[in-house]
């Protein structure tokens, strides 16, 4: 005899979370009507807008002598030039964690002193009333230095003291171990090169500032922009419903939005300030260029008993930026591990979060070395793989919430064709090119951050769902909506998400792979409150044919309120709302993650990668890639898609051709711009495909989700890497692998 | 600078020679670069040297020029700074923000318009070059205000994500499926190689081209 079970609260159906659905806000993508940050003005009342560009520093290091603005001044249209030398001293009050994501350090401030910190840090801005008097007066204005050495080399520069993760005795542990093998990795630095540049159109009106900001966060340049100007947080809104891509690059607030500011400030007039695709590579952050040396013990039949990883990565000399690099600690069931990451600062802007986020950087260098040992050892680098698989988190001892790795190898072998690769390297020619296939793996925490989300339910049916929230392209406004018609059981169309304004409730930043988690619970958690609300009118309501009903039984499909047991007992929310003369129902709710937590939490990867290497020209061509994913539940298969798409191709640039080519003399990069900063093209994409293990882990996050952002470009680059190896039998260690690298000597 | 007159003026006039020919669109996106460089260092409003007798006429201040040309099927007639791109001027005159400044250099697509059917550059076309020309841009793709077969692919087949280059990779499209450059993937992936798309939609706007040329099928 078992215990009845205490009945359960009528689940509502999912009718839309889960199937492929085209993205809502498409139709003004497609039409040119979606207005990003720089696309702001008459249209949006914004009048009389005049035009900022900044001057850059043109040496590494040192100080300003001199700043002649007379030239620039006299030209026409010219309004006027802001340097330190006639910049009013700005509060900068301190805005630390969690009112902004600058790392621990100085930041850097906008023409407060003389000091050139790195190439291309911003000198001034000149302002004109149009565009092209203001790019022109930018070349006249003459900046004189007393310029120093920079320094900007991360293998010689002296470190920071290192942050030391250790568990077990890993030195002992290599020292016996009868399989050693070591190796130095290199990573060039990376830059996101969004295709929206950074832009920021700054109004004031008396003491209250407006900005029309691209920002992976509209709280970010509201406190920031506060606390510079020394305003109440409360004097600021920022706007920003469009993002033209982020990748990471737009969490925190650059310093050339408050060069847009303080000109407005100064101007009385609204001001727009576009970054060039040149200035991007100095203006904002990157990914950090890594020495990653790797140690790795094993026994001989592949199982791992030491691992020690002795990382170097680049940061300012006025902020400490740092990856998480602790992917190495979780993904095998290791017993002795060490890892020693040294930040190195250089004379460069402060580097920032890029898509993977050092998740992706370790797994370069872990997948990599696995794909070393599997050879070294003869097996194959998916048995080597399963023979490590841990039974619970090696660094926690936790149990996974989910982990389906095993599956993301099972099903990449059979749907990738595995069986037809030669473990042999160097042994499959098609005329001038090796063909070669590898994989790797890769996680990335599932993580969740408070949310909160306002909905309103009208006369009419339908609903504005809101929450402080960013989209640079997943589709939050397309998901978000998805499950707010769920909640709600209401239609797709009848429901719209709103985002990209600093007073709407607060969400985090747009990033590290939670919005879904975070927003999307909040979002879950406040639709089902306004279910209930209208549930419990329903039901208190004699009038109602509801009237009597346990709210726990009423359901709610296509905007028809009912009882379970009876779908042709209810009434619409129209007509309750109108009986009960109500112009509209709202709710507001949140979401918070457990403080404790219990388990072990990440999204996994498995990329599986085909290149051919023409042998004579060193050309690498990826010829197919496949991603297999555990990420929890897809809310929508067609958005996820095309974000697996995104990070595998994102992964390819990495692994190929992506790096920045700095003149070591002045630090200036070389290749900041677009024809020569390769970024993978429509003709470098061929066969790209993804797979999600079917799953919900619900102890990540309310709605299922492990978040999938991030991980799809988690061990693409590896994947690729692993692949010319089988493909040539040459081992290039730093990325990316060119065709330079792969015609040189052995 | 103001607009002097915005008349409807839906037919292109007929038999009339295009005055930015291919060649005279080489010299402009040529110099383009040099031009403004130039223009920046001596401050004196340097005019491009023009290789058609076509060329908007240059106004007594010698730093701008007055050009009447067709966009999205009106006669526009202004007065233009010779330093401005056919972008700036549509973005920040004209309030046309369809059009997307990527690179500023011809390297993205972002900024791809049509002039006189060809798609071009936005940012490498000067504004006193276009007197004459027809130029569309993706606010005037259809007349009606519809989405082109094309437009529709790309929510179908969610051939994009932030949006961004999506005007750009559209025009691009269009005009790709009207050179007849969607013989395979292969080709299509060739001839939209001049527009970037970060967020890596490639596959999809591949399949969105290549379902637009064969009618959907």
């Amino acid at each position: 005899m078992t215990p009845q079970p205490a009945p359960q609260p009528a689940r509502q159906p999912q009718a839309t979370v889960g199937t492929p659905r085209s993205r809502v806000d498409g139709r003004l993508k497609v039409t040119g009507q979606a207005r990003f940050a720089a696309d702001h003005g008459p249209a949006d009342g914004i009048d009389g807008i005049v035009h900022a560009v900044l001057v850059d520093a043109t040496i590494g290091r040192g100080r300003i002598t001199g700043i002649d603005t007379r030239a620039a001044l006299a030209a026409p249209d010219v309004l006027t030039v802001i340097h330190h030398g006639n910049a009013p001293r700005l509060p900068y009050r301190d805005n630390s964690f969690p009112d902004s994501i600058h790392p621990p350090g100085e930041r850097l401030r906008a023409f407060q002193d003389d000091h050139v910190r790195f190439f291309g840090q911003p000198v001034a801005v000149v302002v004109a009333t149009t565009l092209e008097a203001a790019r022109h007066a930018a070349r006249l204005v003459e900046a004189t230095y007393d310029a120093e050495p920079p320094q900007l080399d991360l293998v010689t520069a002296p470190a920071h003291e290192p942050d030391v993760y250790t568990r077990g005795d890993a030195a002992a542990a290599l020292a016996s171990a009868p399989v050693q093998l070591e190796m130095t990795y290199r990573m060039g630095r990376n830059h996101h090169n969004a295709m929206e540049p950074h832009a920021i159109v700054a109004r004031w009106d008396g003491d209250r500032l407006t900005v029309w900001e691209k920002t992976q966060w509209v709280a970010d340049p509201r406190n920031e922009l506060a606390a510079v100007f020394g305003i109440a947080q409360a004097a600021v809104r920022c706007y920003s419903r469009f993002v033209g891509g982020a990748f990471g690059n737009s969490g925190r607030t650059w310093v050339h939005s408050v060069a847009a500011a303080l000109a407005a400030r100064e101007l009385r007039r609204p001001v727009k300030l576009v970054l060039s695709r040149r200035q991007l590579y100095f203006g904002i952050g990157f990914r950090p260029a890594y020495e990653y040396g790797v140690r790795l013990g094993s026994e001989r039949d592949g199982r791992l008993t030491a691992v020690v990883h002795d990382v170097r990565g680049e940061t300012s000399r006025y902020e400490r930026h740092s990856d998480d690099l602790a992917l190495g600690r979780m993904l095998y069931d290791t017993p002795h591990f060490r890892q020693d990451v040294r930040l190195v600062p250089l004379d460069v802007n402060t580097p920032t979060w890029m898509r993977g986020p050092g998740w992706s950087t370790t797994a370069t260098a872990l997948e990599t070395s696995l794909d070393e040992l599997a050879h070294e050892l003869g097996i194959d680098p998916i048995e080597l793989r399963i023979r490590n698989e841990p039974a619970d988190d090696p660094a926690t001892g936790q149990p996974f919430s989910t982990r389906r790795l095993h599956e993301c190898y099972t099903t990449g072998m059979r749907e990738f064709g595995w069986h037809r690769r030669s473990s042999r390297p160097r042994a499959v020619r098609e005329g001038d090119w090796l063909i070669g296939m590898g994989m790797a793996a890769g996680a990335y925490p599932a993580e969740s951050a408070p949310a909160q989300a306002h909905a309103r339910l009208g006369a009419d049916g339908t609903v504005v769902v809101r929450s402080a929230s960013s989209d640079m392209g997943p589709g939050t406004t397309t998901s978000m909506a998805q499950v707010a018609a769920d909640a709600l059981g209401l239609p797709m169309w009848s429901v719209q998400f709103q985002l990209g304004d600093s007073t709407m409730p607060p969400a985090p930043v747009h990033a590290l792979a939670w919005t879904m988690a975070s927003v999307g619970s909040a979002v879950q958690a406040t639709c089902d409150r306004l279910r209930r609300k209208a549930v419990a009118l329903a039901v208190g309501d004699d009038r109602s044919p509801l009237h009597g009903v346990p709210a726990d039984e009423v359901v709610v499909r296509r905007g028809w309120l009912h009882a379970r047991a009876d779908p042709r007992r209810g009434e619409t929310y129209q007509q309750l709302l109108a009986r009960n003369g109500r112009t509209h129902l709202e709710a507001v709710g949140g979401y918070e993650p457990p403080e404790e937590i219990r388990y072990s939490m990440y999204a996994y990867s498995a990329i599986f990668a085909e290149v051919a290497v023409d042998a004579r020209l060193g050309i690498v061509r990826v010829r197919r890639m496949l991603g297999v994913f555990d990420a929890g539940r897809i809310v929508n298969p067609k958005l996820a898609d095309s974000q697996a798409h995104g990070g595998m191709i994102g992964g390819l640039g990495q692994a190929l051709l992506e790096h920045t080519v700095t003149d070591p003399r002045d630090g200036r990069i070389l290749n900041a711009n677009l024809a020569d900063y390769l970024v993978p093209t429509n003709a470098d994409a061929a066969d790209i495909r993804a797979i999600y293990i079917e799953g919900v882990d619900n102890e990540a996050a309310p709605i299922g989700v492990k978040g999938l952002g991030e991980v799809v470009q988690v061990g693409v680059a590896p994947a690729i890497a692993n692949a010319v190896f089988n493909a040539t039998g040459r081992r290039v260690r730093d990325l990316p692998i060119t065709p330079e690298a792969l015609l040189m000597p052995r | 600078m103001s607009t002097d007159a915005q008349e409807p003026e839906l037919q292109p006039e007929e038999g009339r020679p295009s005055p930015l020919s291919r060649r005279t669109f080489i010299a402009a996106t040529g110099t383009a670069t040099g031009v403004a460089v130039a223009a920046g260092v001596t401050g004196s409003g340097t005019r491009p040297v023009s290789a058609t007798e076509d060329v908007a006429s240059e106004l007594a201040d010698g730093t701008t020029s007055r050009v009447s040309f067709l966009l999205n099927g009106r006669r526009q007639s202004l007065v233009v700074d010779n330093r401005a791109s056919l972008l700036d001027l549509l973005r920040e005159r004209l309030d046309l923000t369809g059009t997307k400044k990527g690179c500023d250099a011809g390297a993205c697509g972002a900024c791809t318009v049509h002039v006189d059917g060809r798609r071009v550059n936005a940012c490498l076309t000067f504004a006193a070059r276009l007197d004459g020309a027809q130029v569309t841009t993706i606010e005037g793709l259809t007349p009606d205000g519809d989405l082109h077969p094309l437009q529709r692919a790309f929510i179908e087949q969610d051939a994009l994500q932030c949006g961004f280059c999506t005007p750009g990779q559209i025009m691009s499209g269009v005009a790709c499926i009207r050179e007849g450059h969607t013989g395979s993937p292969e080709e299509i992936r060739e001839w939209m190689s001049g527009n970037i798309c970060r967020c890596g939609c490639y596959v999809k706007i591949v399949r969105a081209v290549a379902q637009t040329a064969t009618g959907g099928r």
